[in-house]
C-alpha cells in the first residue's frame, strides 16, 4: 500500500502524503485514507480498509443456519434489521418456507423504524463533521425514542436479532402500537424542525453544493446503492422494484437526488435524499400498524434446518443500500457459503475515483456523504 | 425478461460457450467458459433489451472436492428489473480469470475481495492487491482448507477460554503473594499469638 502510493510522488513538488485515519474523527469508525495532497488539494485519496475485518463469512460456514442470525447484526449494527432479514429472506427461500403475513408487516415496521434510526445518526453525524454539533444532538434524542420502541418490541437496542429464519421473534407487546404512533406524531414535526435548524442553513448548503459530484452513470458503473444511488438521480429502490415482503401493499415515494442546491449527485442530494426518505418510512410504518393482519409470527420450522442442495439470493433494500446475501447450501444443517453484499463496500469502491480535485475539508463531506459503517465495509 | 430467455439469447450469441441452464432449484445459472467472460458480459451490458447496467455481486465459492473455485457473477438491469446470475470455473491450483473491470467499475473493488480471500487472480485487473487482510498475509482464508498461520507478526490468534484465562491469572496472584506469606506470618504471628498471653 505504502509502496503503490509513494510511487507516484514527486520528490521536488509540494506533495505530500497524509493518513487520514484510522482513528480520525470523521472516518465514522475504523477506516483509514492515504491522501496525496497538494496543499490543501488533494491528489488522490486511497481508502485501505480490513481493520474492522472479522471473517463474518466465515463464522457463517462453521455456526448452523440460525445461529448465524445473531452475527448478522454485527455486519452492520447502524441498522441491524436489514442484516437480519436479509439472511432470513435467503435461507427462507433455500427451505422453501412461507413467511406468515403477521410477521411480514413486522418485519416492514421494525425495518422501516431502523431505517429512521440509521438516518438520523448518518444525517447527525454528517452535520457534525461539516461543523455543526447541534443537530446531532437533537438526531441521537429521536433515535433514542426508537430505541426504546424497539427495545420494547424485541429486548436489544442495537443488535436486535429479532429476525429468525421463517418469521420474527416477538409479536407487538401490548400497547406498543399507540407509542409507535405516537412518536410518530411528533417524528413528523421534527423533521421540519430539523430542515429548519440546519438543512437549508446558508453554510450548510454551502459546503454540500456541487461538493464531489457522483454522476448518474458513475453511481450506476461503481455499484453504489440506496441512498448514494438515489441521491444521483437513479430511481431504483428494491423495495418498489424487486418487492419482497409486506413492501407492495405499501404506497410510498422513492425520493431521488434532483440537484436541489446544486448538481445532480452532489453530497447535499445524498442528505436531502436520507431526509426525504425518513418522511416515507415513517408513512409505511402508519400504513403497517394500520393495516396489519392477525395470525402467527413464524412459520413452522425445524429446530435444525437443513435445505436441500442449491444456492439463493436474498436482498433487501437496507439503509445502506442494497444489502444482498447469497447463500450456497450443501444439503447438511450449516450453510455451505455465506456472502453478504453491502452498501458500504461499494461505496468505498467510489471514494478513489471520486475524490482527485477535492479540499481535505470536502472529502469528510465525501465521506460523511456516502455514510459507511466500518464493520459493513470489512465484514 | 425471464432467465430463461436471457439465457437462451447468450446461447445464441455466444453458443456453447455458455453452458446449460442448471436446473431451477433456486436461482436459476449459467456456466461461462473463463477466456469468454469478458465478452459475454460486455454483451450483456451492452445489447438493447439485455441492458444489464448494473453489477450486484462478485464473489466466489470453493469447492474442493470438484477441485474448482466458481466466480460468481450477479447482474442487474435497472432498466428492466431482470436479474441474471452466470459462473465461471476456475482451476483450485491455479486459479486465473480474466478481469471484468472493464465492464463494471464496481468489479474493482469485488475482484480485489476475492483475490485477497479465495486467491483467485484476476488479469487485467488495474490494481490487485489484498483489501481486507494486510498485505504480507499468508494463504486465503475463505478456502475450505485454510490453516490459520498462528498468529501475524507475534499477535497471537490463539486464545484461551475466558474463565481458563481469568484462572490462570487468578492462580500467578496467588502464587506471587504465596512467597510473601510465609515471610509475612511469622512477622504478623507474633501479634495475634499476643492477645491471648495478655
Amino acid at each position: 500500500m505504502d509502496k503503490l502510493i509513494l510511487r507516484r510522488v514527486d520528490q521536488n513538488s509540494e506533495e505530500m502524503i497524509l493518513n487520514f485515519g484510522p482513528q480520525h474523527p470523521s472516518t465514522h469508525g475504523v477506516i483509514n485514507f492515504l491522501v496525496q495532497t497538494d496543499g490543501e488539494v488533494i491528489r488522490t485519496a486511497v481508502p485501505d480498509v480490513g481493520y474492522l475485518h472479522r471473517g463474518i463469512e466465515k463464522i457463517g460456514e462453521i455456526v448452523g443456519y440460525p445461529g448465524f442470525m445473531p452475527y448478522t447484526d454485527r455486519i452492520d449494527y447502524v441498522a441491524a434489521m436489514f442484516a437480519n432479514e436479509g439472511y432470513a429472506i435467503a435461507c427462507e427461500r433455500l427451505l422453501k418456507l412461507e413467511v406468515p403475513q403477521r410477521a411480514q408487516w413486522l418485519r416492514a415496521i421494525s425495518g422501516e423504524l431502523c431505517r429512521i434510526a440509521s438516518h438520523l445518526v448518518s444525517v447527525g453525524t454528517m452535520t457534525m463533521d461539516i461543523g455543526a454539533v447541534t443537530p446531532m444532538l437533537h438526531g441521537i434524542r429521536e433515535r433514542e425514542s426508537i430505541n426504546d420502541l424497539i427495545e420494547e418490541l424485541c429486548g436489544a437496542r442495537l443488535t436486535y436479532n429479532y429476525h429468525r429464519i421463517g418469521g420474527v421473534a416477538f409479536d407487538l407487546p401490548e400497547g406498543w402500537r399507540d407509542k409507535a404512533l405516537k412518536f410518530l406524531d411528533h417524528f413528523d414535526t421534527f423533521l421540519k424542525e430539523f430542515d429548519r435548524l440546519i438543512t437549508f442553513n446558508e453554510i450548510y448548503v454551502k459546503r454540500l453544493a456541487n461538493v464531489a459530484v457522483i454522476s448518474r452513470e458513475h453511481a450506476i458503473d461503481y455499484g453504489l446503492a440506496g441512498p448514494n444511488l438515489r441521491g444521483s438521480g437513479v430511481e431504483w429502490d428494491i423495495r418498489r422494484d424487486l418487492p419482497y415482503g409486506a413492501y407492495p401493499n405499501f404506497k410510498f415515494d422513492v425520493p431521488v437526488g434532483k440537484g436541489f442546491v446544486g448538481t445532480v449527485g452532489d453530497c447535499f442530494d445524498r442528505y436531502f435524499c436520507r431526509m426525504l426518505e425518513m418522511g416515507e418510512s415513517s408513512k409505511i410504518v402508519r400504513q403497517a400498524l394500520e393495516s396489519m393482519p392477525d395470525g402467527e409470527i413464524m412459520a413452522k420450522v425445524p429446530r435444525k434446518p437443513k435445505p436441500e442442495a442449491g444456492e439463493a439470493s436474498g436482498r433487501v433494500e437496507s439503509a445502506r443500500g442494497e444489502m444482498a446475501y447469497y447463500v450456497v447450501s450443501d444439503g447438511t444443517d450449516k450453510a455451505y457459503r455465506v456472502r453478504a453484499r453491502t452498501g458500504s463496500f461499494m461505496a468505498m469502491g467510489v471514494c478513489e475515483d471520486g475524490s482527485p480535485g477535492l479540499m481535505i475539508a470536502d472529502l469528510v463531506a465525501l465521506i460523511a456523504s456516502l455514510d459507511v459503517v466500518a464493520p459493513e465495509i470489512d465484514r | 425478461m425471464t432467465t430463461n430467455e436471457i439465457h437462451e439469447r447468450l446461447k445464441a450469441k455466444f453458443g456453447d460457450d455458455v453452458g446449460p441452464l442448471s436446473e431451477p432449484k433456486m436461482d436459476a445459472f449459467a456456466v461461462v467458459k473463463a477466456e469468454r467472460i469478458v465478452e459475454v458480459c460486455r454483451y450483456l451490458k451492452s445489447t438493447p433489451g439485455l441492458d444489464f447496467d448494473y453489477l450486484e455481486d462478485e464473489t466466489a465459492v470453493d469447492w474442493p472436492k470438484r477441485n474448482v473455485i466458481e466466480i460468481v457473477y450477479l447482474a442487474i438491469s435497472l432498466k428492466h428489473r431482470h436479474i441474471v446470475k452466470l459462473k465461471v470455473e476456475a482451476d483450485r491450483a491455479n486459479p486465473v480469470v480474466p478481469s471484468i473491470e472493464g465492464v463494471w467499475k464496481a468489479a474493482n473493488w469485488l475482484e480485489r475481495e476475492v483475490y485477497d480471500l479465495f486467491g483467485v487472480t484476476f488479469t487485467g485487473h488495474p490494481d490487485l492487491r489484498r483489501v481486507m487482510l494486510p498485505d504480507d498475509w499468508v494463504g486465503h482464508p475463505l478456502r475450505k482448507d485454510y490453516q490459520e498461520a498462528g498468529g501475524w507478526h507475534g499477535i497471537t490468534n490463539v486464545r484461551e477460554n475466558a474463565l481458563v484465562e481469568l484462572k490462570r491469572l487468578d492462580d500467578a496472584r496467588r502464587a506471587e503473594l504465596a512467597p510473601a506469606q510465609p515471610a509475612s506470618p511469622p512477622a504478623a504471628a507474633p501479634a495475634p499469638a499476643e492477645p491471648p498471653k495478655a
